[in-house]
């Protein structure tokens, strides 16, 4: 980038500055909601319908988390969150991980054919598969448990072109020598190249909680009981029963987003890692 | 009829020595077969069919025959172009301004802007839309707040039916585009410097260095995001759920929220599965 800095080195500083405000200001703008949200959050409910509007909660009060913790159903929804995304995040990174490697290394006959029905999958739209699966939940008797929201997702097929985009890239001498020394097939996977594709794993394993923490059609459709629902259903199901109760609405979206910006700091370099390898390497 | 006994005597002899090929696949092909093709290739036959709760009769094309006769499949279908028409090319510009005037920063600085605008991904779009439910409240919303202190006009956003797409194309267009953002800001810094050097020696301007050379050398990601862009706005539906409804009359359901509200409410009727092919 250096190099760039050099380029336009005469006229930089004066707009350099101006630059880094304009996209300060912009950053800023689509931060506001998040910020509002936390405010009305932290707001008395009464103080919520003044105008004009106070963009501080001053003085900032719990008292409608306190209110939301006393409905029965949040930490239910709360809890089945975690489940689902738990359960989905490990069962699908463990199969998709032991399916890309195969189609990554290992040369059997159909291994190219495999590969285009997973891509060729990747271009249906879950909602195409919607309405049949709902069908196909029912007759397995799974509408409105945790098998229903948990099952579908272990099959996923971009999870496993992740995989086989990266593992390709893990150098084919190490499974041969691995071979020669009398390493099992599994030893291979789970000794060798389990380690070795970590970092790469790790990129899967954000993507797939993050999507499973926020998910919501399929749950909408799969459950019948607002106690199976997950939290972001609950939060819609919530506001179509209060839909005036906004603080405690900002509340109990709050409670369901901080764990998700917690992650995305936390694993912040996955993230970015995540948009460019699906596709500049795709 | 001897060679091609041995290939595939070759082929099988290869099957079996790489067979663990097959099982290290197997476990996740299962769950990928039952939830995925099995639900693909029966959303296809059944299309064909009148399935309700009673019946379930051959009826060939009838169903897709009523689906294109059904008024509201069109208007669904309308608002899906209108959302998408607005959404891509508005993330498109927001993302070029952006990633371009970063570019000549250092990458540190960069990364702190990208994930700057990439962080209202991580919260849901349920979690998004309730904001702005919020936001675009007639009575007490900040918006209206706003326009009240600046004596403009208030308005009721998401119930007019001339309001409600622009407000949630509006909505995504603020908060959204963080990938995009990422996606060309990576497809620039994979430009050799050397380039705007040399332009720039020429005596370009830094206008006609973004439209001579910028440009140009990042068109295939433009292209992707263009397609890519286009698919994931076709299938836009909790936006459109949670902060309409559908509504008013049905004016900004996109063709997603029409079948499965028609799920939710009705049985499976038959002429709903042909709107989804």
């Amino acid at each position: 980038m250096a190099a760039y800095i050099r380029i336009f080195k005469r006229k930089i500083m004066l707009w350099q500055v101006g630059v880094i405000l304009f996209l300060t200001v912009l950053a800023v703008v689509s931060l506001l909601p998040l910020y509002w949200m936390i405010v009305t959050a932290f707001s008395k409910p009464a103080l919520v319908l003044q105008f004009p509007p106070k963009i501080v909660p001053m003085p900032p009060t719990l008292e409608n988390f306190i209110e939301i913790l006393k409905l029965k159903n949040l930490l239910r929804w709360l809890f089945n969150t975690a489940v689902i995304s738990v359960s989905v995040t490990t069962g699908g990174v463990f199969l998709a991980s032991m399916a890309g490697y195969s189609l990554a290394k290992k040369k059997f006959p159909g291994n190219r054919i495999i590969l285009w029905i997973y891509i060729g999958s990747m271009m249906i739209p879950m909602q195409v598969t919607l309405v049949p699966l709902y069908i196909l939940v029912q007759k397995l008797k799974m509408v409105d448990t945790y098998w229903a929201l948990i099952l579908p997702f272990l099959g996923t097929p971009w999870a496993v072109f992740m995989v086989k985009q990266f593992m390709a890239s893990l150098p084919s001498e190490l499974i041969e020598s691995a071979r020669i020394d009398g390493c099992s097939e599994w030893g291979i996977y789970a000794k060798i190249i389990f380690p070795l594709a970590i970092q790469g794993l790790t990129v899967l394993i954000v993507i797939t909680f993050v999507t499973q923490w926020n998910s919501f059609l399929w749950v909408l459709i799969a459950t019948n009981s607002v106690e199976m629902r997950n939290i972001q259903a609950g939060l819609s199901y919530f506001q179509e029963l209060y839909p005036m109760r906004y603080s405690d609405i900002m509340a109990a979206s709050t409670l369901a987003a901080i764990p998700m910006i917690i992650v995305f700091f936390s694993f912040q370099k996955y993230f970015l890692k995540g948009i460019t390898v699906g596709a500049l390497k795709g | 009829m001897s060679s091609g006994a041995s290939v595939s005597s070759s082929l099988l002899n290869r099957a079996k020595k790489e067979r663990s090929g097959y099982l290290f696949i197997l476990p996740h092909f299962i769950f990928f077969a039952i939830f995925f093709l099995i639900p693909v290739v029966w959303g296809i036959y059944y299309s064909f069919f009148n399935y309700t709760l009673f019946e379930f009769d051959f009826w060939g094309l009838k169903g897709y025959a009523k689906l294109l006769k059904d008024r509201y499949f069109w208007i669904a279908l309308r608002n899906t172009f209108y959302y998408t028409a607005g959404i891509v090319p508005l993330w498109l510009i927001k993302a070029l301004i952006i990633s371009v005037l970063l570019f000549p920063f250092s990458t540190r600085l960069q990364t702190i802007f990208k994930s700057m605008f990439y962080l209202p991904h991580v919260s849901s779009l349920v979690i998004i839309s309730l904001i702005w439910l919020w936001i675009y409240e007639p009575q007490y919303g900040l918006l209206n707040a706003v326009m009240k202190l600046m004596h403009l006009p208030t308005q009721i956003w998401l119930g007019n039916r001339f309001l409600a797409m622009p407000s949630i194309i509006f909505m995504q267009f603020v908060m959204g585009g963080g990938s995009t953002i990422v996606l060309v800001s990576a497809a620039l810094a994979s430009i050799p410097p050397s380039f705007v050097e040399v332009a720039r020696i020429e005596g370009a301007n830094p206008v006609q260095v973004f439209f001579k050379i910028l440009l140009p050398s990042i068109k295939p990601i433009i292209l992707y995001l263009v397609v890519m862009g286009t698919i994931n706005s076709f299938q836009v539906f909790t936006q459109v759920y949670v902060l309409t409804r559908g509504g008013p009359e049905f004016a900004r359901q996109p063709w997603c929220t029409r079948s499965t509200t028609g799920l939710l409410k009705t049985s499976i009727s038959g002429h709903l599965l042909p709107s989804l092919f």
